[in-house]
């Protein structure tokens, strides 16, 4: 546990140090919030009514923006390597390494995403569960990253083939969260299923996603 | 504790690199790997430490931990340093530490001369202080098999002379090592293996 505990700090100060993680996707979420109301005119109801729509989008969108750098350093200096020589199973490394992009990427834009939904008139009654499923949902989104990063780890210029690869699987990510994301006392209510079924979407991609990222890493690393 | 190969097959792309590779080091042997490049030195190296799969043939460490596998109780030094630039030299060693167990930051900065060192960030560091950053991680966790793939390039004399140092401290401890190079390390290895001629 210390082992994997160590991992996701190392890579969180990482992160904070290299810069261009967080940041980056936090000022793309914010200029694609910008735009939009810039682009589709000054009807405010227009705005409210997609504006959890346009939210979402541009989250999965923003989470995908550094989700190929999940493994790419350390399979470039070698330090993949040396993690599959641990005592703990492979699989837990890669889980450690996608908790560390939710923490440091994921968790940061669903927090700042009402915030941002301002912008947007978001009706007020919908930021919190909004809030809500979008810290559930991001769980999900990290972790199906993880698999699209391993899957192409090996490759130069990956970034944009992990979009391509990822972004069918964020679908049911997207469909749930959007029905979890409705004001209290719409018709018809159903945003707690909805939040219910997205928390069942991020406990299958917290068992899965470990296990396919680490068979795809393990097949370039021999 | 004893490490044997038997009829060793690799294959990589369908090429094949060596075949019928046999060896055996014990407690305290060192076993030097020579042949031209593209003979499979490395390739026999990633193979004992788990990271290549044999076409055919086995690996087998006796005597040793029973738990856990071959690549668990080995250390893997290769030419890809494992060093990441954005952390100091101290942290660099601190994170393997906690990640590959237990062991004494300070004793393996001191062992490659790193410490006057330890706070400063790896991505200013040299190519041969680098080098001893990687190398330091075999002091720094104590691990039974020693796999290095051409652990001198980048080395001054000086280091050198610290690597052959601590070598040869891991051999009179009962460590086995396993290196492939040109260069000698300081005394007559106890095996030689020879691979084939490249294709």
């Amino acid at each position: 546990m210390t082992l994997i505990l160590a991992l996701i700090r190392r890579d969180l100060s990482l992160s904070i140090r290299q810069g261009g993680g967080v940041g980056t996707a936090l000022g793309f979420f914010l200029t694609v919030m910008v735009l939009l109301p810039i682009g589709l005119g000054p009807d405010q109801a227009l705005l409210g009514k997609i504006a959890p729509g346009a939210l979402w989008i541009s989250l999965l969108l923003s989470v995908l923006l550094s989700a190929d750098r999940i493994y790419q350093q350390d399979y470039d200096d070698g330090s993949l390597d040396i993690m599959t020589m641990s005592p703990v199973p492979f699989e837990l490394v890669a889980l450690a390494k996608a908790v560390a992009h939710w923490l440091s990427t994921s968790l940061p834009l669903a927090i700042a995403a009402p915030v941002l939904g301002f912008l947007v008139n978001l009706d007020p009654r919908a930021i919190w569960p909004l809030a809500l499923a979008m810290m559930v949902g991001s769980i999900a989104l990290s972790l199906l990253a993880s698999i699209g990063a391993a899957v192409t780890v090996g490759l130069r210029r990956g970034g944009l083939l992990v979009s391509l690869l990822v972004l069918p699987l964020y679908v049911p990510v997207l469909i749930f969260g959007l029905s979890a994301s409705q004001a209290p006392g719409s018709s018809p209510d159903i945003a707690t299923p909805s939040l219910l079924i997205l928390l069942a979407l991020a406990l299958v991609s917290v068992v899965l996603s470990p296990l396919a990222s680490a068979a795809a890493l393990r097949s370039y690393l021999k | 504790m004893e490490l044997t190969a038997d009829n060793l097959n690799c294959e990589r792309g369908g090429r094949t690199v060596f075949t019928g590779v046999r060896f055996s080091v014990s407690n305290g042997q060192l076993m030097q790997l020579t042949g031209p490049n593209g003979s499979g030195k490395s390739s026999l190296l990633r193979m004992i430490a788990g990271l290549n799969e044999a076409a055919s043939g086995t690996l087998t460490l006796h005597g040793g931990h029973e738990d856990l596998a071959i690549e668990q109780q080995a250390h893997y030094i290769a030419h890809q340093e494992a060093v990441k630039t954005a952390l100091s030299v101290a942290e660099n060693l601190s994170f393997w530490r906690d990640f590959m167990g237990s062991g004494d930051v300070d004793k393996a900065m001191a062992a490659f001369d790193l410490t006057r060192l330890s706070s400063y960030p790896a991505g200013l560091l040299s190519a041969g202080q680098k080098r001893r950053l990687a190398l330091a991680r075999l002091v720094l966790v104590p691990r039974v098999l020693w796999l290095l793939d051409e652990p001198t390039v980048g080395l001054d004399a000086a280091s050198l002379a610290r690597l052959v140092r601590v070598m040869a401290g891991h051999l009179e401890k009962g460590g086995i090592i396993i290196a492939a190079t040109h260069v000698p390390l300081g005394r007559e290895p106890d095996t030689r293996l020879e691979l084939g001629q490249a294709a």
